[in-house]
């Protein structure tokens, strides 16, 4: 499928989402709200069929947070960029793509982990690297004197 | 019917196990806490970072051509091709061009950091199994690769060859000679691996029909290289997108539909010998030219995310960088082939034995610094 | 008096007559008793440590390696050395461990194969007790080193060391029959239990090829399943090194842990030596009916080296497929003993009672 169709035919299944052309990849920005129907649909689509979750990436653009899930499809070989923001640094939560993408449970406890985003309906939501009296060390505010040395 | 389920007393209890982090066969500081009903493993919770040095954290204050550094540090056995991700996702967010020297000799490289790698899996997998003659088997071939390594790149294990635009330096003039050399020696010496291993009834017997993972189960949780490959996910980035040199070879993907701990066991075995093929391709017509594109000393990418994915020998490495135009990364993720694999352990061994579980926490053949990160 | 190294009995008989002579029966039998109780103790250090050693460079063979080549010419001191560092270890004291089952737990290992050297006839005439019930009293002793590895187990309080300790009481407890089957057979064709006289039975044929294929078929049994019993690979599960860290050992230090280890090695010594004395005519040479020149070569060489040289060869069997085979698991293990082997043995022994009965033997 040829970039131009890819993206008429995601901006017809998902006409809420605002997406942007020029990029590597089609991209797609979503609400937090709409996250998982928006995947729900892009994976069940047959057209598209985007069931796989390559990549779960927590974000922190300064003034809020964001995830991005980059999905491919098995049949067609294309990619996705499907992003989100969540302008709620103090208690951000999006909802969970366990029910959608089982692989995702892992990602998003390393997101939770490193940059405190709840993840809503997670099965086992819980830190997966550090301890649980550690802060979110991947925000961009994150302090740590001791072992990160700023020039 | 009520009464037989109120059951007391020890029966009912499960006996909590801790695997890890310091055990023979979790192959570095993974922790399973593993629970048992006699032998039978009822769950499995793999409790990592360990060694979780905060990779990712540490790109966004370094430049580019520090974190290529960093990525030998994730998947040490894969180091090569995790620093071709890093320079592949540089470069085509540069657009440059790089010399088709540099590619043939990336590939060629890739190629035998994927040898040496299944190599050491083997061993690995060998002993695992209680086979404590494969560990010396494998590692003395592995030790004609890491010379090979270390001719040209200095390193032996962390070799950190690439750079943005090129190579470190130039190959050894040997090179050629010693890697033509290792062929030929290699194809005499793995019918060896077949004989000690691969035909062993007890090792047959105790690797096939174990830790299943069905073509679906293993798109659903995105298993990627040969664990995905043994259960006919066709999911070689070295044939579906290919990158440096793979687009001039011809290789077979290696697929099984069995999904077993033998068949993914089979995979990196084949995928050797495809290794061997892509090598034989490529070695004699290494076209002459510069070892590297004219660089400039401080590479800015320009704003905007890049994502790429190469095929190391555990499955998808995929960098994703974002940046803001300055010289230091925004963001860096590394999507780690292992920490993908790792998560349906629950539902591959729950159900089997403790020596099960070791033998498919063996077939993942996980790294964890590559878990980590 | 004059003695030979082809028959040891006039040899024991006259220390025997020496120590009577001179001394009340009852302090000669103590002095007797004391005198065999220190031949077999330094046989068995060296046996273990030669042993070690042995293994060492046999797994190095299969391996591509060298092995210990450092201490000594060939590194043959370095076991001594090992043992050595050993003795100086610290016995680490284990919290919440039962301390007096922990620390017998090693004593009663080692005792058991001690017992059982004592029964071994190492050539004509020279053994410590030639019983009437050899090959009972062998299996009766040789299986008692389980209760040492239940109790190192137990007493550990570890969950690995519990674990491999239930695999091996299971793994024992089952192989045991198939050991004892395999020795029936034999004895059923013997016709007796005494060692010696078994021994001497084979004067004119080794069981393996006087018994016909049950013969052969008890001995491939015997020595895998006597493999299973003396915890070694590819039978290892109890102290499964890749699953169990070390099994029913984990939790040893020092010379504790040296123990567990030589009665390892002594284990295996026994095993072969009793599968020498029943199936390979224990220390009687090797003759072939006719070749009268081959037979009288055969027999200059003494009845011990004989023995010993079975012992070996069949040792460096057992270390073979240890290095070469990769670790069974626990139902397969059991299923191999309930499923194949016992069902076989039994067969096994009625067709050798049949043979026997007929006189189809040589």
């Amino acid at each position: 499928m040829e970039k131009s169709q890819l993206y008429a035919a995601i901006t017809a299944i998902v006409p809420e989402a605002v997406t942007a052309e020029g990029k590597q990849f089609p991209e797609v920005t979503v609400t937090p709200g709409n996250v998982r129907s928006v995947m729900g649909r892009l994976k069940e689509e047959p057209s598209l069929s985007f069931d796989i979750l390559v990549c779960l990436t927590g974000m922190d653009y300064g003034t809020d947070l964001g995830v991005v899930y980059h999905l491919r499809s098995y049949t067609f070989n294309h990619m996705v960029v499907v992003k989100t923001r969540i302008p709620d640094r103090e208690n951000p939560a999006i909802d969970s793509v366990c029910s959608i993408f089982p692989g995702a449970e892992f990602h998003e406890r390393e997101v939770y982990d490193l940059l405190g985003i709840k993840f809503n309906d997670h099965p086992d939501l819980r830190r997966l690297f550090l301890e649980s009296t550690w802060g979110y060390p991947l925000r961009k505010d994150y302090k740590d004197d001791v072992n990160i040395v700023l020039k | 019917m009520e009464v037989k389920e109120k059951k007391v007393g020890l029966e009912n209890e499960e006996y909590i196990i801790n695997m890890g982090p310091q055990h023979p066969s979790t192959h570095g500081v993974l922790r399973l806490v593993v629970a048992l009903k006699g032998e039978i493993v009822q769950r499995v919770e793999p409790h990592i970072g360990y060694i979780h040095r905060g990779i990712e954290k540490m790109c966004e204050n370094l430049t580019y051509q520090q974190i290529i550094h960093l990525t030998d540090r994730m998947d040490y056995l894969s180091a090569h091709i995790n620093n071709e991700a890093v320079c592949l996702a540089v470069e085509n967010a540069l657009e440059i061009e790089v010399p088709e020297r540099v590619k043939y000799i990336r590939t060629i490289m890739s190629e035998l950091t994927r040898i040496q790698s299944h190599q050491l899996f083997w061993a690995t997998f060998g002993m695992d199994l209680g086979g404590l003659t494969c560990f010396f088997y494998g590692l003395r071939d592995r030790e004609k690769i890491l010379d090979i390594f270390e001719e040209s790149c200095g390193g032996r294990m962390i070799v950190s060859y690439n750079t943005p635009g090129g190579l470190m330096n130039d190959i050894h003039p040997n090179f050629q000679n010693r890697v033509k050399e290792f062929l030929k020696y290699f194809r005499g010496v793995i019918h060896e691996y077949d004989d000690l291993l691969t035909g062993n009834v007890i090792f047959q017997e105790r690797s096939k029909g174990m830790g299943v993972m069905t073509l679906e189960q293993a798109i659903a949780w995105g298993l990627t290289g040969p664990t995905g490959r043994a259960s006919g996910f066709s999911c070689d980035i070295r044939k579906h997108n290919p990158y440096s040199a793979y687009d001039k070879v011809t290789f077979r993907e290696i697929l099984y539909t069995e999904g077993d701990v033998f068949h993914r066991y089979l995979a990196r075995m084949e995928e050797m010998r495809e290794s061997m093929n892509i090598i034989d391709q490529l070695i004699d017509n290494i076209p002459e030219g510069p070892y590297t594109a004219k660089m400039k000393p401080v590479i800015k990418l320009p704003e905007g995310e890049y994502f790429q994915s190469v095929e190391t020998a555990r499955g998808e490495l995929g960098v994703y960088i974002v940046s803001d135009g300055n010289k230091n990364p925004f963001r860096v993720k590394f999507r780690s082939p292992n920490f993908v694999n790792l998560a349906p352990l629950n539902l591959m061994a729950s159900g089997s034995k403790i020596a099960d579980l070791v033998a498919i926490g063996g077939s993942l053949d996980l790294i964890i610094p590559d878990i980590d990160r | 008096m004059e003695f030979s190294i082809y028959d040891f009995s006039s040899f024991t008989a006259w220390i025997d007559q020496s120590l009577r002579a001179s001394m009340s029966p009852g302090l000669a039998v103590a002095i007797e008793m004391l005198i065999i109780g220190v031949v077999i103790l330094i046989f068995y250090a060296i046996v273990g440590l030669f042993l070690v050693y042995a293994e060492r460079k046999v797994c190095a063979l299969m391996q591509n390696r060298l092995g210990p080549n450092r201490v000594g010419p060939g590194g043959i001191f370095q076991t001594i050395a090992d043992l050595v560092k050993l003795l100086f270890v610290e016995l680490v004291p284990i919290k919440n461990a039962d301390k007096i089952l922990f620390s017998l737990a090693p004593y009663i290992v080692i005792i058991a194969s001690f017992m059982a050297m004592g029964a071994l006839p190492f050539a004509k005439g020279l053994h410590a007790i030639d019983l009437n019930i050899g090959v009972f009293y062998l299996m009766a002793v040789s299986s008692m080193g389980v209760v040492g590895v239940l109790l190192a187990g137990w007493a550990s309080n570890n969950k690995y060391s519990l674990i491999g300790a239930m695999r091996s009481g299971a793994q024992i407890v089952s192989y045991e029959l198939s050991v004892g089957m395999s020795l029936v057979t034999i004895v059923v064709l013997a016709g007796t239990m005494q060692l010696s006289e078994i021994v001497q039975a084979q004067q004119y044929g080794w069981f393996i090829f006087r018994g016909h294929i049950p013969a052969l078929i008890a001995f491939v049994i015997f020595i895998v399943a006597s493999t299973a019993e003396t915890n070694r690979g590819p039978f290892d599960l109890a102290e499964a090194e890749s699953e169990l860290t070390a099994g029913f050992h984990t939790e040893y230090s020092g010379i504790r842990f040296a123990f567990f280890f030589l009665a390892e090695y002594i284990n295996m010594f026994i095993v072969a030596a009793i599968a020498t004395t029943v199936f390979f005519g224990g220390w009687m040479p090797f003759n072939v009916y006719g070749w009268e020149g081959f037979n009288k070569v055969m027999n200059l060489i003494p009845p011990f080296i004989w023995f010993l040289g079975k012992t070996g060869a069949l040792i460096f069997l057992i270390m073979w497929f240890k290095w070469t085979f990769p670790r069974l698991r626990i139902d397969q293990l059991l299923t191999l003993e309930w499923k194949y082997f016992l069902p076989i043995n039994i067969i096994n022994v009625l067709i050798m009672a049949l043979i026997v009965l007929l006189g189809w033997h040589w």
